[in-house]
């Protein structure tokens, strides 16, 4: 019991050491006070409700995103593919609120985007299921793959056909957006922070329950654990790469729901950049579990947030230098200290 | 004219010929290649700041590929000795890739966008053959022998086959005396030195460095890669097979109507399609992305 605590704990740890001793080193060599650059970051993120609404923004989208990772990984398949389904997600919500006549019931126009955002998000990811069960293509190269190709065709369509002239994004829709936070909450007036939050959090409980709860979800962990003796034990393997990989890139599509629908009511190229490989980081820090990636969202959005509440005092770039530095290390220790702890119970034990 | 788009296809292909003559030699050896685009950038930036700050585009050359070797070596040691996994610290490396060059970017230079003018290799010289003109850069004619290079090292020499006995049966090649984490630590550090002298050429090529250059060309050399099935020659052919699509596209542009993101699709729906085995079944070495 104590050593699965130690486990579950490890990363977050990790995470945290690595991101402030090479942020210490960085903010070093420019000459300030990593006190008040760290100070500063936790008033710009935490210490403000804008700042602190703004962490909520991107939590919701990487939250969807590091959810589309895990459910992979559970099923021991890697899908890389989050940022191309991301957009796919983002773009089909807002052709879906652009296609809805104005005035359309909240009712009717909210469920018909976000269902547009998830179908989208599980077609790109039921494609790279269907090449791995059938065509034994693996899912890591199809995913990057995809990402390319779904990204230039959503180019192209946006750069010849739906964009507002001399921009790169949609006319706003016209049906379907989501309320700011701020609406209720006046401290968050001005921030990104929505109600697609509380989509992201339903979507974490939502995968919970699936996993823990559901035969499918055992079905899915069993395979992810051995596929060869789920194979034997009556399991479909192939069918439930195919199922995971479509609920995967559905989560993944339902961020997408977060810029358009709940921030900028329409779909502009590139929106989706950078947080779906981000999401592997959320998914590896909160260890694949729901709740884990909740927590380890908010460590990311706050990172990313506070890069732009530091830049008077230290290039705000550093949040991108400690994020890829986190990865590594989280990646390095993890199998590495979990081999030392079981060896030490093991020699407990004996 | 026919000379003109050779000139030019070759010009395009030389990252990817360079980053995937050094992909190619760490997959066989079993240690997965997503680093590429984050090797590649790398190698730009250490080439601009070495160009600008010795003076000399060999001293950007001669940057560029240890700035390569560095990223290599953290990759190698993320995943060999400590056993991170090869997709997760691929990722992370192109991510701190990216992070690391804007960083010091800003700090360098004072921009979020490019670094000042640096010394390159000459440019071509009006009136002289566009052939003899690619030789102007030693990037180029040393980016075209990279995969033949490659090639003879993997089949020919004894090392080449050490290589490909950690990459298929890691516990085979140890039971015979092969010290695979040496033999892995070393083809991981060739394809950082390689793809950096892919990046080195991107950056002396255009005479500065820009944020995020490599756009996107370690991922189409991988993809080089993967369509010649991890064979180097076959996937130096790719390189040029894709160069040649883009190099066919920037002269059609404007008159013929094949939009270029459809061009940009060319690589990844044919290593899709390769992957799929529709026509010849891509199989990668046996124990690649496994730890020893």
């Amino acid at each position: 019991m104590r050593a699965r605590v130690g486990e579950a704990l490890l990363p977050p740890i990790v995470a945290l050491l690595v991101a402030l001793v090479v942020g210490d080193i960085l903010i070093l060599s420019v000459g300030q006070s990593p006190a008040d650059v760290w100070a500063l970051l936790l008033r710009g993120t935490w210490g403000n409700a804008y700042g602190f609404g703004q962490v909520l923004y991107k939590t919701t989208t990487l939250t969807c995103t590091g959810l589309c990772v895990a459910i992979g990984l559970r099923a021991g398949l890697f899908n890389i593919g989050g940022e191309g389904q991301l957009a796919a997600g983002g773009f089909a919500a807002a052709l879906a609120g652009l296609a809805l006549p104005a005035g359309t019931p909240l009712g009717i126009a909210l469920p018909a985007c976000i269902a547009a955002a998830l179908a989208a998000g599980a077609v790109t990811g039921w494609v790279p299921g269907i090449l791995r069960a059938r065509f034994g293509a693996h899912e890591v190269i199809t995913t990057i793959m995809f990402n390319f190709i779904i990204l230039a065709l959503l180019n192209w369509a946006i750069s010849t056909t739906l964009r507002v002239p001399e921009t790169l994004h949609t006319r706003a829709v016209h049906a379907g957006a989501i309320a700011p936070l701020g609406d209720v909450l006046p401290a968050f007036h001005g921030s990104a922070a929505n109600w697609s939050l509380v989509l992201s959090l339903a979507a974490a409980a939502a995968m919970w329950w699936y996993l823990f709860r559901t035969r499918a979800g055992y079905d899915l962990r069993a395979v992810g654990l051995q596929p060869d003796a789920a194979e034997s034990g009556g399991i479909a393997v192939g069918r439930v790469w195919v199922r995971a990989l479509t609920l995967s890139g559905a989560l993944a599509g339902l961020g997408g729901v977060n810029f358009v629908l709940g921030y900028k009511h329409y779909y502009e190229d590139g929106f989706a950049t950078g947080a779906g490989f981000l999401g592997i980081a959320v998914a590896l820090v909160g260890r694949n579990t729901p709740a884990g990636i909740v927590l380890a969202s908010i460590f990311f959005a706050t990172l990313s947030q506070g890069g732009l509440a530091i830049n008077a005092l230290v290039p705000k770039t550093m949040v991108d230098v400690l994020q890829g530095a986190v990865i590594i290390a989280v990646a390095a220790s993890v199998p590495e200290v979990r081999r030392v702890m079981r060896r030490r119970a093991r020699s407990a034990a004996t | 004219m026919i000379l003109a788009f050779l000139s030019q296809t070759i010009r395009i292909a030389i990252p990817y010929l360079f980053a995937a003559a050094g992909g190619t030699v760490a997959e066989r050896s079993g240690v997965i290649s997503l680093t590429l685009e984050g090797f590649l950038l790398t190698g730009a930036f250490g080439a601009a700041l070495g160009s600008y700050y010795g003076h000399s585009a060999w001293i950007g050359v001669a940057c560029g590929l240890a700035a390569g070797l560095v990223f290599g070596v953290i990759h190698g040691i993320a995943t060999i000795r400590y056993r991170a996994d090869q997709v997760v610290s691929g990722i992370a490396i192109n991510l701190l890739a990216i992070g690391v060059t804007r960083y010091f970017l800003h700090l360098a230079f004072g921009s979020s966008s490019n670094s000042p003018r640096v010394a390159g290799f000459t440019t071509v010289v009006k009136g002289e053959g566009l052939i003899a003109g690619l030789l102007h850069d030693p990037l180029i004619p040393l980016g075209l022998v990279a995969i033949p290079a490659v090639a003879w090292a993997m089949y020919r020499t004894p090392f080449g086959l050490r290589i490909r006995a950690v990459g298929e049966h890691p516990t085979a090649a140890r039971t015979i005396g092969i010290r695979v984490a040496r033999v892995r630590y070393i083809a991981v550090a060739v394809s950082g030195m390689l793809a950096g002298l892919g990046g080195a050429y991107l950056a002396l090529d255009q005479h500065q460095f820009t944020d995020n250059m490599s756009a996107g060309r370690g991922y189409i050399a991988l993809a080089a890669m993967i369509f010649g099935n991890w064979d180097p020659m076959r996937g130096g052919l790719a390189c040029l097979l894709f160069a040649a699509a883009e190099a066919a596209q920037i002269n059609l542009q404007g008159t013929h109507g094949i939009p270029s993101q459809f061009v940009q699709m060319i690589p990844y729906v044919l290593t899709i399609i390769a992957l799929a085995g529709v026509v010849g079944k891509s199989t990668p070495p046996a124990a690649l992305g496994r730890a020893e």
